[in-house]
């Protein structure tokens, strides 16, 4: 035979090839509960059509969670989206969608312990399910924005009240954005670098 | 119509890990992508001695391949050396090789003690982030 299975492996195309002068990369890490849209962000500001990193939680994964302890051989898939924005010829951005369980984190070694920082994308309708994510994030100290997305039939709250159940002080920012629109997504990650900006200007003065 | 309210927490230890939320599919039936049960389909051909040292590799450590697939390489290691040909990230690795993190990450222990692949360590998150280095992503961002 003289075709390896190896070979049908579909690769970048050409368009989403990175310069060899790519040097070093970084990441923000976008997180937030079932179908908040973390993907659909992830996909209005990539470069590339997004795409899925796995990892399976095995028995050394569970521990904690006794839905996928049975005895049996079952694994549990977890996905991951991703995309990716080129900074310079010498740097590139990738940006992860990830769910708002903790349990999910350590699969992807490094994954908020390396990240510039964090998105979490809540919605109105389901506000208590980024409770969890924000106090995992505070307690592991990885600095973060807040940004709403604004499905149509989800409850406006005005930003204040939103600030208080939210619990978060008042330099964090809160901002409404619609994922679907690149523009509103690029201005959630600038919103979230100048947030760091500020943050590295106080360490620099400290 | 008052939202519900959380309570801020402060950098430290984890705390022991809260009742897990349910994992249940969305209530329209639809299939929840993350978390979702699927039986182990692949088997894969990882090699090296096994129970070794795995190399300290991020989602976004890029890897360049430095040589050709050599004859003795797995399909899997040389399907990885054909698509580093270019800087790639091992998530897109991952992604493009249909494998696991884990697995693509004891592929490159292997590729890096023969010397067959270069890593390019991937800029962290510093107690004090450097400015310029925001500053560039900053205008990266502001270009799209």
């Amino acid at each position: 035979m003289d075709f390896k299975s190896s070979d049908t492996i579909p690769g970048p195309r050409t368009e989403d090839r990175l310069p060899h002068t790519a040097e070093a990369a970084v990441k923000i890490v976008i997180v937030g509960g079932f179908g908040v849209g973390k993907t659909t962000m992830v996909g209005s500001v990539s470069e590339i059509r997004p795409l899925t990193t796995e990892e399976t939680m095995t028995q050394a994964g569970i521990g904690i969670d006794d839905n996928y302890g049975s005895a049996s051989k079952t694994a549990t898939t977890v996905a991951m989206d991703f995309g990716r924005i080129s900074i310079t010829d010498e740097l590139v951005l990738y940006l992860f969608g990830t769910p708002g369980q903790e349990r999910f984190w350590f699969l992807w070694n490094g994954l908020f312990e390396g990240a510039l920082g964090a998105v979490v994308l809540v919605d109105t309708r389901r506000l208590e399910v980024s409770f969890d994510v924000m106090g995992r994030l505070e307690e592991r100290g990885v600095p973060f924005v807040v940004a709403v997305n604004t499905f149509p039939d989800a409850p406006r709250y005005p930003m204040a009240e939103l600030r208080t159940a939210l619990d978060l002080p008042e330099e964090i920012p809160i901002l409404d954005c619609d994922v679907r629109r690149r523009a509103s997504s690029r201005d959630v990650l600038m919103t979230l670098m100048r947030f760091l900006h500020s943050l590295a200007l106080k360490g620099a003065l400290t | 119509m008052t939202p519900p309210r959380r309570q801020r927490r402060s950098p430290g230890p984890g705390r022991p890990a809260a009742p897990a939320p349910d994992d249940a599919p969305t209530p329209d039936g639809a299939p929840a992508k993350e978390g979702e049960v699927r039986n182990p389909e692949r088997l894969f051909v990882i090699g090296g001695e096994g129970g070794g040292e795995r190399a300290d590799i991020d989602l976004v450590t890029l890897i360049v391949a430095r040589a050709d697939p050599p004859v003795s390489a797995t399909p899997e290691q040389a399907a990885l050396l054909r698509l580093c040909a270019a800087p790639l990230s091992v998530a897109e690795l991952s992604a493009y090789l249909s494998l696991p993190f884990s697995v693509v990450t004891v592929l490159l222990t292997d590729l890096l003690a023969a010397e067959l692949v270069q890593a390019r360590a991937p800029i962290v998150r510093q107690k004090v982030a450097d400015r310029n280095l925001l500053e560039a992503v900053m205008h990266g961002l502001q270009k799209l």
